[in-house]
């Protein structure tokens, strides 16, 4: 994330946390390293998936207690580094000079260009998607289609989705000649889909659900490869990323056990219901 | 329009009075605990920021280095969205609202009101998946993109229809029957009755009405959000996309950090404020809530 500033802490804590261990009893492994407390900070876009997966260790590991702050990647890199986090989470692969970490990803998250299902174009290049959001290319005409206006749809700002696809196309925000603007990937696709003339981004799995469920947009490939939850997660689709947990060395213990959870199946629809793309 | 005296109420009234001023108390409380709080929380960006950079800067871009901070091309959506749903939905409303007390059969009156009624119970959402689903497509075959000030101005429009036909209704049909047997015994024409006594007599209610309708517009925050294309730019036509104040903050706050946050409150000021104004111009337009 662009921003390195410390925000309000968020704690996983629900009430139900003392009565789902009843109803869990027996199942899991909450016999070993069950108390503790654990302080995880760092990207927004994780932030979110490991708030929701610590509510449910939490209920699962009654004497465990989780804090999960967000203030960016960097952040994230910082506090693992210097102690003061026992897991950082960082919404990108490690750098060469961060090799002291080690990455633990729980997830991944692509971004699909999509247009109208009608429009017949096939495929865009780079190039051709950066002159459509800057508003130098107005017209489908231009880049092999139909005699219409293009309407650009981009994400509000804060969002992950446009900090990823601005990062990925070496755009600025100011740059950016939006027709419409949105909030959330339903709205996107909604839009889309109501607009022949339309073109805009989303997370992968919400764009994959819909347009194989009757609504009318299409998956436009990137540099020839497919936009699918199939090529994300096989890591060979461009715009994409992995959602990471970093510690200082091997994890130990409590953080240990956390880690393995959250890359476990047993977070898949949590991973799923954010729009990210659950590890195989 | 003097007021009834108050001096020494009967002791069985004691309790009473307590109470409701007690409640009385409260809602002011809590509404002037709302308005600080919001100060509370945008006093960051102005004293950071300075309160004239969030007319003057070059646009909205609250995370670009270096950020920007202009709230003017929301302020006038809001207010571009609010006056043209009031033009459409003000006169068809009121009368609608004339048609229910003095023309329409009972039958008919009752039918109208039952539908009225429910079209007030819609919830805003439902209008914005409405508008975003079939009229923002219309829209856009006709003038691209759709998602537009035009698109906002229709939905918002249906939405405060119903408080304006009730609340206008109410009015009218409160007027003292006497004032009504008296101009249909001068032998007023209905024209002559309506424009002459009914509608000046039911005046401050129908500026009660019109002041609902109208902040309920600039409130409306949801329906705006799905309709308008939320383009942070100052809107040239009616076609253009803009975006409300109140959509601003509700599609940024979620994922606003800082001073970013604290410019979005500095737009929850600015709506603050202009809902004031607004009260203070129905004040001094001769609109009084007491009714004598």
């Amino acid at each position: 994330m662009g921003s390195d500033a410390v925000s309000g802490g968020r704690r996983a804590r629900p009430v139900i946390a003392m009565l789902l261990p009843l109803l869990l009893a027996g199942c899991g492994d909450g016999g070993k390293a069950a108390t503790g407390k654990l302080m995880l900070t760092g990207s927004s876009t994780v932030a979110p998936l490991a708030l929701e997966i610590a509510k449910r260790y939490e209920a699962d590991h009654p004497g465990v207690r989780i804090d999960v702050q967000t203030g960016g990647s960097s952040r994230g890199i910082t506090d693992a580094r210097s102690g003061v986090a026992d897991i950082g989470m960082v919404s990108r692969a490690l750098k060469p000079d961060e090799s002291d970490l080690v990455a633990h990803a729980i997830a991944h998250d692509g971004i699909a260009i999509i247009v109208h299902a009608s429009n017949p174009v096939t495929g865009l290049s780079a190039d051709q998607i950066r002159a459509i959001y800057r508003g130098q290319v107005a017209t489908w005409q231009a880049v092999g289609g139909p005699k219409r206006p293009i309407t650009v749809v981009n994400k509000a700002e804060g969002r992950s989705t446009l900090e990823l696809f601005l990062l990925h196309f070496g755009l600025a925000s100011t740059q950016i000649h939006a027709s419409v603007v949105i909030g959330d990937n339903e709205q996107g696709i909604k839009t889309v889909a109501g607009n022949p003339g339309a073109i805009g981004y989303v997370s992968v799995g919400a764009a994959e659900y819909a347009a194989t469920h009757e609504v009318a947009i299409r998956l436009l490939p990137l540099d020839g490869i497919p936009a699918s939850t199939a090529t994300v997660k096989d890591g060979s689709f461009p715009l994409s990323r992995p959602l990471n947990l970093v510690t200082r060395g091997q994890p130990q213990g409590l953080a240990g056990d956390f880690i393995a959870y959250a890359r476990s199946a047993a977070v898949h629809d949590r991973v799923r219901s954010l729009y990210f793309v659950p590890l195989d | 329009m003097s007021t009834p005296g108050r001096s020494s109420p009967p002791d069985g009234d004691a309790a009473l009075r307590a109470v409701t001023g007690l409640a009385a108390r409260l809602s002011g409380t809590v509404v002037v605990g709302i308005a600080l709080f919001v100060l509370w929380q945008a006093w960051p960006a102005l004293q950071a920021v300075g309160p004239l950079r969030f007319v003057t800067d070059a646009g909205w871009h609250p995370l670009a280095q270096p950020a920007q901070f202009n709230l003017l091309p929301m302020l006038v959506a809001s207010v571009a969205v609010t006056l043209g749903a009031m033009l459409l939905a003000g006169p068809l409303g009121l009368f609608t609202a004339i048609f229910m007390t003095d023309y329409a059969p009972p039958a008919l009156a009752r039918l109208l009101r039952g539908v009225v009624e429910l079209l007030a119970g819609v919830p805003s959402v439902v209008y914005g998946l409405w508008g975003l689903v079939t009229l923002v497509p219309l829209l856009a075959a006709w003038q691209p993109p759709g998602a537009s000030l035009l698109a906002g101005i229709l939905v918002l429009a249906l939405m405060i229809l119903p408080t304006m036909v009730l609340a206008s209704h109410a009015a009218i049909a409160g007027v003292a029957a006497e004032h009504r047997l008296t101009v249909a015994a001068l032998g007023f024409s209905c024209a002559g009755s309506l424009w002459g006594v009914l509608l000046p007599a039911a005046r401050a209610g129908l500026c009660g009405a019109l002041l609902l309708s109208t902040t309920r517009a600039l409130g409306e925050t949801m329906a705006m959000l799905m309709v308008t294309g939320n383009v942070a730019r100052m809107p040239d036509s009616l076609f253009a996309p803009a975006r409300t104040l109140t959509a601003n903050i509700a599609l940024e706050l979620a994922y606003a950090m800082d001073r970013h946050r604290a410019a979005l409150f500095v737009g929850g000021l600015l709506l603050t404020a202009l809902v004031l104004a607004l009260v203070r111009l129905a004040r001094g337009l001769g609109c009084a809530w007491r009714h004598a």
